[in-house]
């Protein structure tokens, strides 16, 4: 099937997919580390270079995004890395005069400035930059609108103030800080900042497999998925993934209703709680709010829950997750998790899967994928987990949940703020890292608002309307009681 | 011995979960809880011939054995579990 550039956002995407096809290729052919200096050359083609100094930079940088498709530096178990010889060392730093600059008798600029930075020279405002503060006040005066605010992409895009520049003015990631949420993944305009892949690990886990004979590799798959390739229906895509060579594909979203109920449970006894689903809102409390630790609800992810139950019921069974999230390549690998999830796909690299296979997804028949309800499904989206939680409690009989939707970690703050200090009026606290919840997630193929429906429908479309049958089959699956076969 | 009732997509759409509460039901009303343990299984990959249930471990079968001695029943559905376990469980249950 051909690629056009409209199955992604940008073409940073585009390229990344490019050497994740290749690798994949050339994994499944089991001549892939032979051939890595030549997939680099096949990216970064011709004589000529396209953005860098030279096609030897080019090739250099390919050779690097051949080295995070094949999982990057291991060592750092935090999934976002930086590329440094593809950073561009933005010459971009805060505020800027411009030659609309009249050196005008008002000069609002200068009294405004709180530091005393800025000074009339030869008729024109001059920044100093050892004093500026970035605060945009001289911006927002400036009756000429002269003066503009301009920060790194990177930098802008990290809400947790994650991103610096280092002495070279290469981008720079505080380990300490960052919360593996994405963004900057998404924002570099020079693909300089990657999630590392794992996609030769599950590779060797399905080729291992030995078809699933000597054990079977199931797909967990995020509800966001509805809102994603968009050339063929769900359901093909879930034969699609059986192609590749997955035993089954289970909804995330199973997981979710057994995560509703334990959140449903767990806050009739606190009374105050926040979701732990989303890897970075937890990673943001424990980094910003160690004291509000205690809040944040024992229960596992959607993701964790389901493997669980497949592995509960197949336990020679390998679970890979199939997301659009950067931070699950950092959860499943937290000790807390236990070992359920073998290894993490984003949809990105599932594209790159499909394509590298050649399985054409709008050819194939249909499989049916239904196993959660309407709550773990519109999980993907802001505010779906608080009204899941806001339903089940009042289907129980719990009273008194006060939800509160936090969208974005700009959002979070605040309200996590609120409860430290004990302002909060809302009792059960809905945090996702991404705006607008994982249907925003940072390695989609696209992000569009008209996610938001398409998730809504697919919420609609689900069997169970309630997540009763979905908490049957996790009691039904929990490990064995006494006086039967074990055959754990 | 362990009955294993599939609860992959293609079965919950044709009604696992009727399967698994008449199950129990019928467990229950022959006496043999401590004997049998029921549990779910993810795609046992019938998906043509569901709800399909597993019996792993009887003694003896009347219909087509696995390979390991295991029981594959197949188009099970919330009217004829009793039936079906009546004739083809049942009597084959290991004390």
């Amino acid at each position: 099937m051909s690629v056009s550039n409209k199955i992604f956002d940008t073409n940073v995407q585009l390229v990344k997919y490019k050497v994740l096809k290749e690798v994949i290729k050339h994994a499944f052919a089991g001549d892939l580390a032979s051939s890595q200096i030549s997939i680099a050359k096949q990216i970064a083609a011709g004589n000529k270079e396209s953005m860098h100094c030279c096609i030897y930079k080019e090739r250099a940088i390919s050779e690097e995004r051949v080295f995070m498709a094949m999982g990057g530096d291991r060592s750092n178990p935090n999934p976002i890395a930086v590329i440094d010889i593809a950073c561009d060392e933005c010459p971009i730093d805060g505020m800027l005069v411009t030659s609309a600059c009249r050196g005008c008798l008002m000069h609002a600029c200068k009294d405004v400035c709180p530091r005393d930075a800025i000074s009339i020279v030869d008729k024109h405002a001059v920044i100093d930059k050892s004093k500026c503060i970035e605060c945009g006040k001289c911006s927002q005066v400036c009756p000429y609108e002269a003066i503009i605010t301009r920060h790194r992409p990177c930098i802008k895009s990290c809400k947790v103030k994650a991103i610096s520049m280092d002495e070279d003015r290469k981008a720079m990631i505080d380990y300490g800080k960052c919360i593996a949420c994405g963004a900057c993944v998404y924002r570099c305009p020079f693909g300089a900042i990657t999630d590392k892949s794992f996609v030769t690990d599950i590779i060797d886990m399905l080729k291992q497999s030995e078809e699933g004979r000597k054990y079977r590799v199931y797909a967990v798959i995020a509800p966001a998925i509805v809102s994603q390739f968009h050339f063929g229906r769900v359901s093909q895509v879930v034969t699609a993934i059986k192609k590749i060579g997955f035993h089954q594909v289970v909804e995330a979203a199973l997981g979710a209703d057994i995560t509703l109920y334990h959140e449903v449970n767990e806050w009739k006894e606190k009374r105050m709680l926040t979701t732990s689903c989303c890897p970075s809102f937890v990673a943001f409390i424990e980094k910003n709010f160690p004291e509000l630790v205690q809040y944040v609800s024992s229960s596992v992810s959607p993701m964790v829950e389901a493997a669980r139950l497949i592995k509960h019921s197949d336990p020679t069974a390998k679970v890979v997750f199939i997301g659009p999230c950067s931070s699950k390549k950092m959860e499943f690998r937290l000790p807390k998790t236990g070992g359920a999830i073998d290894s993490v796909l984003s949809f990105e690299e599932l594209q790159a899967f499909f394509d590298a296979l050649d399985i054409d997804t709008t050819s194939l028949e249909d499989s049916s994928l239904d196993n959660a309800s309407f709550y773990g499904r519109i999980f993907a989206k802001s505010g779906g987990v608080a009204r899941g939680v806001a339903d089940v409690a009042a289907s129980y009989g719990v009273e008194g949940v006060e939800p509160v939707v936090m969208s974005g970690i700009d959002e979070c703050r605040v309200n996590l703020m609120k409860l430290k200090l004990g302002k909060a009026t809302a009792n059960f606290f809905e945090g996702m890292a991404c705006d607008g919840g994982c249907i925003n997630g940072a390695l989609c193929l696209t992000h569009s608002s008209k996610n938001v429906a398409d998730v809504e429908g697919y919420g609609n479309e689900a069997k169970e309307k309630t997540i009763e049958n979905s908490v049957k089959l996790y009691k039904l699956t929990l490990p064995l009681k006494s006086g039967a076969r074990n055959q754990e | 011995m362990i009955l294993k009732v599939c609860v992959g997509s293609s079965c919950h759409l044709k009604g696992s979960y009727d399967v698994i509460e008449a199950m129990k039901e019928v467990i229950k009303k022959c006496d043999v809880e401590d004997l049998v343990e029921l549990r779910a299984s993810f795609c046992l990959g019938c998906c043509a011939q569901g709800v399909t249930v597993k019996a792993e471990g009887l003694s003896n079968a009347a219909v087509e054995h696995l390979e390991n001695g295991d029981v594959l029943l197949h188009n099970v559905n919330s009217q004829n579990v009793e039936d079906i376990f009546l004739n083809q469980i049942y009597p084959y249950i290991k004390k």
